[in-house]
């Protein structure tokens, strides 16, 4: 995490201002003069469609609501630690296979009914019996799981799995009433300190913070988030002081005049996501493994980021970003060589090379696919751009029916890579039957088997091209300078708004 | 009168069935599909199943489109696939927005093209005629979205005196909403101002040929008095015309402008529906800007033979 502008000096005289301005702006704010602000308004393109991710797919759901408004047993820090959250510790038996875990005393739901080993017992069981999402499969590795107590949870899973209690951190690992009435996709009923005031479609969502919150009450009690359909009103919207914050900024060319502005702080957080070029393995020409090579040695990665993104992400050679435990750098592994690119594309026999190239409407894959086309011009690839609208028909032709050839998407989830390459069926179609025995060795062995384990399988969809993962987006976030404990770190989906304060100065 | 509203509504009818049958299966024509786009990739194909089911979309055509337009005649346009939200309540809601701006759109544009048109055709030997027929000829070409992405940059974002975007209700005070509305109904009111400047200014200067105003002028009457009593009425006209086709697009032009300054209006509405699949959304949608564009030409029709006259004897 980077802070690339200077905190402001005369922090005084502006936060005066800014508490004036935004009490002419909302009628809400309850700013008496030097005060710090209990209220904050958050600026987000990608509108949550309705409240309930235990049906609906997308980060936006999970985005707004986990670790404000829904909580788990263990949440992931800012490192991408696991860190306790509604269990105060665990502890795991010797052969790894039973977690047990001890629940804080005294939570409730926003409800008011209290959050006890049984909820956890039937959020778990949700997951496998009623989650519609394919990401119920992580709870898969779970065999049973008994409230021993009321405040003691006994997790047993099949076989042991590093990749579990991480996930338990996730949106798979919210906790829920028991006996849930409530309709999800309306209503929010979590543990955390938040609740969902008010939904106004197309415009914003309010969280207001509980007054029986189990855990230390957050500084700001009044979160407003405004959605917004492109990055460029949201830049508006920062620069004129409507929203504290802008949140996973998608306009890399505004970043720097936004820089500029000593009112402002313009934070380049780590992400999940990566800008991953797809390439169809299942089909010509990149089902032969040259080609597929040419092409990672044809594109020039930083100057895709450079160019496209004008420099804010990271180069990651892998689809494993730094926060992950076994992250290792493989930038090095297909140097820009436009020679060896044409040599081997020679090779292939597949000299003047004609394909299409998908590119779903959305301002970071048009950007990269502009780039990456002059770069395969240079090595003889003539790739032809086929807007696709998106979702509707990327998902409908690239991801369901499998036609394309290439394609540039970002795959946000955290710890996709097995998602992404170790399923045959999956768009990639990238089939490798030894990664699947490596990824379960890896999962069920030793931390440190884990890690070396799952080093193995990013290394091999690397050897074997199977695509370019181009760069990791930045979870870039640009804020009122007077705004701290800003969490630019996605390690997760998760937004997560608990440690915002106004700096009393 | 009753003959005129007959042949209103059974205009009204006939377009409402042609347009209804035609956005029906163009969406159904588009690639995409709704319940792909609803669930994500997370979905399983049996989730995928269950929800098709659930929407009706697996059913025939026929049937979908006999429900849907069943639902219409009874003011229920369906439940969102989406967002699962009733659509009639925030159709209502998102055509008042619309309406609101459209609206106070059109009135600047009126405030502003009635006189500069006048004295554009008025003056139109001299100077001062010409520079203003010659700025509404640039106003002309000037697309809405650019004044509205100038007027956010000046006004909000360098002056800071208005909000970038947003929506406020009049009912949730009135000072705020004029602070939300302010900039895109004069984003979208500043390009028809032009248009209707150049209308008023040619139907003036017709007028001004004309022999009633020569007569008007021989019984004594000054030039001013002659072209306000009576000219102006004649030259409503052609005007009241344009007013309802551009009415009519503006309802159009406020998807741009409802998009540059985040307003949560029909356009938005719409435009996220199409980007959803949102099948029921984009037809209820589309089905609603029908029939208000018929309305408007009803009032077109109703505002010509109360400015003229003769028009209410020849019916």
């Amino acid at each position: 995490m980077q802070i690339l502008t200077r905190r402001r000096v005369a922090g005084t005289v502006v936060a005066l201002t800014t508490a004036a301005l935004v009490a002419a702006c909302s009628a809400g704010s309850s700013g008496a003069d030097g005060a710090a602000r209990t209220d904050v308004v958050v600026g987000l393109t990608g509108e949550p469609t309705n409240l309930d991710f235990t049906t609906t797919s997308g980060s936006a759901i999970p985005q707004l609501l986990m670790n404000n408004v829904y909580e788990g047993l263990v949440t992931i820090d800012q490192e991408g630690e696991v860190q306790p959250q509604l269990a105060s510790s665990w502890e795991v038996s010797g052969d790894r296979t039973v977690y047990t875990f001890t629940l804080h005393d005294g939570v409730t739901f926003s409800d008011g009914s209290p959050f006890t080993a049984d909820d956890v017992v039937a959020s778990v069981a949700r997951v496998q019996d009623d989650w519609t999402l394919s990401l119920r499969s992580k709870m898969d590795v779970v065999q049973k799981v008994e409230a021993t107590s009321d405040t003691e949870v006994a997790v047993t899973l099949k076989h042991p799995s590093n990749s579990w209690l991480f996930d338990m951190g996730t949106s798979v690992g919210a906790m829920f009433p028991d006996d849930l009435s409530a309709d999800l996709a309306t209503e929010a009923v979590g543990t955390g300190p938040y609740t969902v005031a008010e939904v106004a479609p197309g415009e914003h969502v309010t969280l207001v913070a509980r007054d029986d919150y189990w855990g230390e009450p957050p500084a700001i009690s009044d979160v407003t988030v405004r959605y917004f359909a492109d990055a460029n009103a949201q830049a508006n919207a920062i620069r004129s002081g409507d929203i504290d914050m802008a949140y996973n900024m998608q306009a890399p060319d505004l970043l720097a005049g936004l820089e500029q502005d000593e009112d402002l702080q313009v934070i380049d957080g780590t992400s999940t996501g990566e800008v991953l070029l797809a390439l169809n393995n299942a089909k010509p020409p990149f089902d032969d493994l040259m080609v597929r090579r040419a092409v990672l040695y044809a594109v020039d990665r930083q100057a895709v980021l450079d160019t496209a993104w004008a420099g804010h992400g990271e180069l990651i050679g892998s689809m494993v970003p730094p926060t992950d435990p076994y992250y290792q750098d493989l930038t090095g592994a297909y140097p820009h060589d436009p020679d060896k690119a044409r040599e081997l594309l020679a090779e292939a026999g597949a000299e003047d090379l004609s394909i299409t190239f998908d590119v779903p409407t959305r301002p970071y894959a048009e950007a990269v696919a502009q780039v990456v086309v002059s770069q395969l011009r240079d090595v003889g690839i003539d790739a032809k751009i086929v807007p696709a609208e998106f979702p509707a028909v990327w998902l409908d032709k690239v991801f369901t029916e499998h036609d394309y050839q290439m394609s540039v998407i970002l795959h946000t989830e955290a710890r996709d890579m097995l998602t992404i390459f170790g399923d045959p069926d999956y768009y990639i179609g990238y089939d490798n039957p030894r990664l699947a025995q490596v990824a379960e060795r890896a999962d069920e062995g030793s931390p440190d088997q884990y890690v070396a384990g799952m080093q193995e399988v990013a290394r091999m969809i690397v050897d074997d091209a199977a695509s370019d993962p181009l760069f990791l987006f930045p979870n870039t976030v640009v804020a009122d300078a007077a705004l701290t404990g800003i969490a630019a770190d996605a390690t997760t989906e998760s937004m997560d708004l608990t440690g915002l304060r106004w700096s009393e100065d | 009168m009753a003959r005129h509203l007959a042949s209103h509504l059974a205009q009204l009818v006939a377009t409402l069935l042609v347009a209804t049958a035609a956005i029906f299966v163009l969406l159904r024509v588009l690639p995409g599909d709704p319940a792909v786009v609803a669930l994500g990739i997370e979905a399983s194909p049996e989730a995928l199943a269950a929800w098709r089911a659930e929407h009706g979309t697996d059913g025939p055509l026929v049937a979908q489109y006999l429900e849907w337009t069943g639902g219409l005649l009874t003011g229920d346009l369906g439940t969102s696939y989406v967002t699962s939200q009733q659509l009639t309540p925030l159709v209502v809601d998102r055509v008042q927005v619309t309406g609101i701006l459209v609206l106070l759109g059109m009135l600047i544009a009126l405030v502003v093209a009635v006189p500069v048109g006048t004295l554009a055709a008025v003056w139109h030997r001299n100077a001062g005629g010409v520079t203003l027929s010659a700025v509404s000829q640039v106003g002309v070409a000037v697309p809405n979205f650019l004044v509205g992405v100038l007027l956010v940059a000046l006004f909000a974002v360098r002056l800071g005196w208005l909000p970038s975007g947003g929506w406020s209700a009049p009912a949730d005070g009135f000072g705020e909403f004029w602070r939300h509305v302010l900039l895109p109904a004069v984003a979208l009111g500043s390009v028809q101002a032009a248009i209707i400047t150049r209308y008023v200014r040619s139907a003036v200067l017709e007028i001004m040929r004309e022999d009633f105003l020569r007569t008007a002028r021989a019984k004594g009457l000054t030039f001013t008095g002659a072209l306000v009593r009576h000219g102006l009425r004649n030259a409503g006209v052609p005007v009241v015309t344009v007013v309802g086709v551009q009415i009519a697009s503006m309802l159009v032009g406020a998807v741009v402008i409802e998009r540059v300054f985040a307003v949560p209006g029909l356009g938005s509405l719409l435009l996220d529906s199409v980007g959803n699949r949102d099948l029921l959304a984009v037809q209820s949608v589309v089905a609603v800007l029908v029939v208000l564009v018929v309305l408007l030409n009803f009032l077109v029709d109703l505002a010509y033979t109360l400015l003229d006259p003769r028009l209410r004897r020849a019916s």
